[in-house]
């Protein structure tokens, strides 16, 4: 055997020619990410932190902990999404009278692809799990979820999925289809590189991580919710989250489904999606917008949650029309799998078909329009202080409805025949995702921010990245409005008519002005930790809370309540403090916890590994790694011992350091 | 925030009306009334969103914590009444644009042969559509005119206020064919045969391009739109009948590899198989068509001798795209076609027969239009029969060879 | 939990005794979910193949390729296995750690034969060229058929980690509760298997 043969049976197609060198730009990023990451590895070194790492966070199974660890994981991946929309509006602003940009078509239909596989998959969905995961248990008093190393195993499963997508910006290439991978353009024959096959294990892996979590937390709020919270008792977050994860459960199998018969096309050579043979790539665009359709609903579900939350507590008030809320989450879960071929009514399946899914897609904006009327009712006859979340609240409910209104357009078969695929469409999804989910997501940071770290956030930057968000957010998508009537397609690399450059311009600007925003945001942040002794918060409770979260000490203990909570009411908080209810002092007893374990870690980083392995064709490490996962799932049920308990002692230590505090307080 | 909106939209509302909403002011009669269309449900959706974010203003305006004067009742959270209006109102609303989406969707569906050039002027039935085969390749448009014979590439003209009835398909990836002022996109897909009806009301010249994101060339995947006086386009005709290229099967194989920023072609003559062999993707010789796979798929297979009846791909049509086949699967092949030249030739041309068959018998309604696509005293079902009445004889997607 | 609601007084906040929260006691919801969710896998690969089923690509159909014998049988050995873990179960609930491991160990041979019957049927036809990629309905056959027959391996690898479970700590409630899970599992599968067999195999016939 000589190297020849011996080359690629050891490293599959990988060669050095998958560096790409040959691209300025990518190799500066290689460079600044090489040297912050061993800068990085070097402080942990340094600093021995990597046994506080490992024991405190990698391995933990404390839903809280998760929870954060979710949020960071996004916040990571959302600057690398933002990055990848920054050079989109560059390229489309510049290339113009024969002008090429800067960008050729190779990067840049990476560039577009990777924007929306990141900030779908590895921005809202683990910052939305995040926020789930962090309060969900809280506000039901349950100690943990229900599987707490599932738990872990997801967050893993979803780091797993960013790690690969991250690794083909600096090996390989990245997929050139579009964040949805349509065949046959997605397939071997007119895709033949790594960059499809990064997409599909990318996805594969942090899909399983994500139908875990929605098993886990369905499980978990059905099960483990307090005595005396009953269905119709649940906080409405949790209500929007256990539809969310209903909604987990029923749709991503399905995308596992395609997306693995993708890949049977792509590593196999079967028919499902291939023009020749009797295969049929159009079933593959039903099939993936089943699952599409309603990932759109898990995105926006508990974000709609946090709003509801953020409404009566800041206006002071019980939440208007709680049933009615609560039947508007249902309605809109079962009707968001009625609705999927909206995305494609000029596919030509006929005006029946079309108008039967057009109105089924307006009859979603019935119970979203209740939703908002309750918001604004909750609003009604209150005590409105305008904290940060309760600003993004008003933000979201003036950005939202127009985002709701050229959705209702679009879902007008004819008129989506003129605007399908246009930047309209960009502009109607991003109305959407940012003012809904992304909007939403910043009033949970600044809402939950103080409960998880016991300090707030500094509000001066926090009003610098709002303002510069909200009129950035208008300035960079209004523009596409405009370009969406003026006929514009979206994934354009360069265009001729040259008064069309305006828009693209100010566009431009606008993501200039996000940019900032961003920038805020993180200072915020910066700011608040540094001063956080000044914005300390020691009742637990600093917005005058209504769910059993804010009952607890900011952060939480690891067991979250001492004793378990009984409920009488759907604000369960804000109940307890109407009637007087005194902090127990005494009678804390041992308390049963889940233990921590690396099995998650270890499982998801041989599946990171074997996801690498099946993209450059390297078998015998794919081999190795699958036998590495089953063996080391197998010895994990052979350790029956996954729990302790916390000592009395501990737990009247912690209890009692709180009641000093709180006195401390009070003097 | 509202007063700094407010000062950017000046500048807005001045570019905006310098600019071309080539979408909501088209020059085709079937893209006005899409046009209409939205702009109606636009208006629609205002009566309940403009007293929506008016009322989230004042709400948050008058109910501020600094106001002590506005009421405060912490406990109210539910009434009956307002209930059943913030249900009722977006419903009603719903139920006037679900009505409009249905009428408005049957009216202008691609599929249904245009009934008036523009409004108040019916279509004269003695004048035969235009017809045009459209057939996306990498990256570049190939018009075919049955009737005339000739062939284009990136270069499209129609006359005025005479009906267009365009086939649609492509020879490798998804695509959309969308001229904005003309009328809506359809997609353009492989194996498959999708259908537009439209007019152009004003001469001139318009843009046309791919609507779905189809590889490299993509953005490049233009072409010019002539709209032109009966004149002009037989003058047009005849210019593209002297161009002197004939674009017979070699040719077109050549055409279809990849290519990118492909400038206008004119072809004088066409293979009259071609536009069949290309829906069937039997172009290349000894290729079985689909239409004959399908027939044979649907009287249940063949029998197990059949199952090595494929060959090796010789033509390499992905070239350009960098050709590569599964790791695990066999390389490229097609299946064998298993008639003769004379009964492939004959079948071919049985199924041209159909296909004009179906497009000059299908049933034009007459049915007067509104400038708002709205039928006036038909009933739907009367045209939902038509509709179905194309049915049986159609190639279209709904019985494509793929679908 | 929430039973309770109705009897407990309204200024009462905590519960005097922690409540008993049996361990594993989401397990069985937790894994009905995940089986759900398997469920939907196999439903898009049956929905796949009936739009894919009829595409032979001027090759051979069902009527050619099937041998319906060897799936009756086939079919009788999932069926077998089905009834032998039912007894695994009985066995079980009297705590009959040997008979037990009996049963488990024939439910583990049934299943073994049926993925050996399977196994021959791929191998004949791909022998004979009718391989995956000869046709789409091949290409939903094959992967249809071929995700059941990967998760009954799956099964039976789960099937004898539990044998060694069993034989080492007992019928301890961690483990009947693992016992029950994959009861639930492997009852699913020929459940599946039932739908592949009449959708596939038997429809496939008179198709």
């Amino acid at each position: 055997m000589n190297a020849d043969t011996l080359i690629p049976l050891i490293f599959g197609r990988l060669t050095l020619e998958a560096l790409p060198l040959h691209e300025p730009i990518l190799v500066v990023t290689m460079i600044v990410v090489l040297l912050g990451g061993v800068a990085l590895l070097g402080a942990l070194t340094y600093f021995k932190l990597w046994g506080y790492l490992w024991k405190e966070w990698f391995t933990t199974v404390d839903h809280k902990k998760i929870g954060i660890m979710y949020m960071i994981l996004g916040l990571i991946m959302f600057v690398r999404g933002f990055a990848d929309a920054i050079m989109m509006r560059l390229q489309q602003a510049m290339a113009f009278g024969g002008s090429e940009g800067y960008l050729n078509a190779h990067h840049y239909d990476q560039v577009f692809t990777a924007h929306g596989v990141i900030m779908i998959f590895f921005v809202a969905m683990p910052m939305v799990t995040g926020i789930m995961n962090y309060v969900v248990p809280l506000q039901i008093g349950a100690r943990d979820v229900s599987f707490p190393f599932l738990n872990n195993f997801s967050f893993w499963m979803t780091t797993a999925g960013a790690i690969i997508v991250m690794a083909s910006l600096f090996v390989g290439e990245f997929a050139r289809t579009g964040w949805l991978a349509y065949p046959p353009l997605s397939g071997i024959g007119y895709s033949p590189g790594v960059g499809v096959d990064y997409y599909i294990w990318a996805l594969q892996i942090a899909g399983v991580g994500t139908t875990l979590s929605g098993i886990n937390l369905i499980a978990t709020i059905v099960k483990m919710r307090a005595p005396g919270m009953g269905m119709m008792k649940m906080p409405i977050f949790t209500w929007t989250s256990l539809c969310t994860n209903v909604l987990i459960v029923a749709s991503f199998p399905v995308l596992t489904a395609v997306l693995a018969l993708l890949t049977l096309d792509r590593y196999v050579g079967t028919n499902f999606f291939t023009n020749d043979f009797g295969g049929n790539p159009m079933m593959y665009v039903n099939l993936i917008w089943i699952w599409g359709h309603p990932e759109v609903y898990i995105l926006i579900l508990p974000l709609f949650g946090v709003f509801s939350e953020v409404a009566s507590t800041f206006s002071g008030k019980k939440l208007f029309g709680y049933t009615s809320m609560v039947y508007a989450t249902v309605v809109i879960t079962i009707l968001s799998y009625l609705v999927w071929l909206h995305h494609f009514f000029t596919m030509g399946s006929g005006a029946s078909v079309n108008s039967f899914f057009g109105i089924t897609t307006m009859i979603i904006s019935i119970p979203t329009g209740a939703k908002i009327f309750n918001w604004l009712f909750t609003m009604y006859r209150g005590r409105i202080r305008f904290e940060l979340p309760m600003m993004w609240l008003v933000a979201f409910m003036l950005t939202f409805v127009i985002g709701g209104l050229t959705g209702v357009l679009l879902a007008v078969p004819p008129a989506d025949f003129v605007l399908h695929n246009s930047l309209f469409l960009v502009a109607h999804f991003h109305n959407v995702i940012i003012g809904g989910v992304l909007f939403g997501l910043f009033a949970a940071i600044n809402f939950w921010w103080p409960k998880a770290f016991g300090f707030r956030l500094n509000k001066f930057w926090g009003l610098v990245s709002f303002w510069c968000w909200v009129p950035g957010f208008w300035l960079a998508f209004a523009p596409l409005y405009v370009l969406g009537l003026m006929g514009v397609t979206r994934r354009m690399r360069v265009f001729d008519d040259p008064s069309l450059q305006i828009w693209f311009v100010i566009a431009a600007i606008g993501a200039g002005v996000i940019a900032l925003g961003i920038a805020a945001m993180f200072i915020q942040f910066a700011v608040s930790i540094i001063n956080r002794d000044k914005l300390r918060d020691i009742t637990g409770d600093p917005w005058g809370g209504r769910t059993l979260e804010w009952a607890t000490s900011s952060p939480p203990p690891a067991y979250n309540f001492a004793s378990t909570p009984v409920i009488h009411d759907s604000d369960a908080w804000w109940d307890m403090k109407k009637k007087g209810y005194q902090r127990p002092l005494s009678g804390y007893r041992a308390i049963h916890m889940p233990s921590n374990t690396g099995t998650g870690v270890i499982i998801s980083g041989l599946c990171l590994v074997m996801g690498l392995a099946l993209i450059w064709y390297i078998w015998w490490l794919a081999a190795l790694t699958f036998v590495g996962v089953l063996a080391v799932s197998i010895v994990h049920t052979f350790n029956y011992k996954r729990d302790y308990y916390i000592p009395e002692d501990e737990v009247r230590e912690t209890e009692e350091a709180r009641t000093r505090a709180l006195a401390g307080t009070e003097a | 925030m509202r007063r700094l909106r407010l000062l950017l939209l000046v500048p807005m509302v001045a570019l905006l009306s310098a600019c071309n909403l080539v979408v909501l002011k088209p020059a085709g009669d079937v893209a006005q009334q899409q046009g209409d269309l939205l702009m109606i449900s636009t208006l629609l959706m205002l009566i309940i969103i403009v007293p929506v974010m008016a009322l989230t203003v004042f709400f948050a305006w008058k109910y501020r914590a600094s106001n002590k004067d506005a009421e405060y009742q912490p406990d109210w959270d539910h009434s009956t009444h307002l209930e059943v209006v913030i249900w009722a109102a977006p419903l009603l609303i719903i139920i006037c644009l679900g009505a409009l989406t249905w009428a408005g969707t049957h009216l202008l569906d691609p599929y249904r042969p245009i009934d008036r050039i523009k409004p108040g002027q019916a279509v004269d039935e003695s004048v035969e559509p235009l017809q045009v085969n459209v057939v996306a390749l990498d990256w570049k448009w190939l018009f075919i005119y049955p009737q005339y014979g000739v062939a284009t590439v990136n270069e499209l003209a129609a006359p005025v206020d005479r009906p267009i009835r365009f086939h649609i398909t492509s020879s490798s990836v998804m695509n959309s064919f969308y001229i904005p002022a003309l009328a809506g996109q359809i997609y353009a897909m492989p194996g498959m045969e999708t259908k537009l009806h439209a007019v152009i009301n004003r001469p001139g010249e318009y843009e046309g391009f791919s609507a779905n994101y189809s590889g490299d060339g993509f953005s490049h995947m233009r072409f010019a739109f002539h709209g032109m006086d009966q004149a002009g386009f037989d003058g047009w005709i005849a210019g593209v009948r002297q161009g002197g290229q004939a674009l017979d099967r070699d040719r077109y194989l050549e055409l279809e590899k990849p290519s990118e920023k492909v400038p206008a072609m004119r072809f004088s003559t066409v293979d009259g198989g071609l536009w069949d062999a290309i829906l069937n993707m039997c172009v290349e010789p000894g290729k079985m068509c689909m239409g004959e796979m399908m027939e044979i798929d649907r009287k249940g297979g063949l029998t197990m001798a059949s199952v090595r009846n494929t060959m090796p791909l010789v033509y390499d049509k992905y070239a350009g795209r960098g050709k590569n086949a599964a790791i695990f699967g066999s390389d490229d092949s097609y299946v064998m076609t298993i008639c003769t030249p004379l009964q492939a030739e004959a079948a071919a041309a049985d199924r041209i027969r159909r296909a004009e068959l179906e497009a000059t018998s299908a049933p034009v309604s007459l049915a007067p239009l509104s400038g708002l696509g709205l039928a006036q005293g038909v009933p739907m079902a009367s045209l939902s029969i038509n509709k179905q009445s194309t049915g049986p004889v159609s190639t279209d997607v709904r019985s494509a060879p793929n679908a | 939990m929430s039973a309770t609601a109705t009897e407990i007084d309204p200024n009462v906040f905590h519960l005097e005794e922690e409540p008993h929260h049996e361990e594993g006691s989401s397990t069985m919801l937790g894994f009905w979910l995940y089986l759900m969710s398997d469920c939907l896998i196999f439903a898009m690969l049956f929905a796949v193949f009936g739009v894919l089923g009829g595409n032979y690509a001027a090759g051979p159909g069902p009527k050619e390729l099937f041998d319906l014998e060897l799936v009756a049988v086939n079919t009788a050995m999932l069926l077998f296995s089905s009834i032998t873990y039912g007894f695994a179960m009985l066995a079980m609930d009297r705590n009959n750690q040997r008979q037990t491991l009996i049963w488990l160990a024939i439910t583990g041979l049934f299943g073994l034969a049926f993925l050996g019957i399977e196994l021959y049927e791929f191998a004949h036809l791909i022998h004979e060229g009718a391989t995956p990629q000869r046709s789409a309905f091949l290409s939903a056959f094959f992967t249809l058929v071929g995700t059941h027959g990967l998760h009954v391996t799956f099964g039976i690898i789960w099937l004898v980690t539990l044998m060694v479970q069993v034989s080492w700590k007992g019928l301890i409630p961690a483990n009947k509760r693992r016992l029950m899970c994959l009861s639930m599992f492997w009852h699913f599968l020929d459940v599946i298997w039932i739908g592949v067999f009449t959708f596939v195999y038997l429809l496939g016939m008179v198709r």
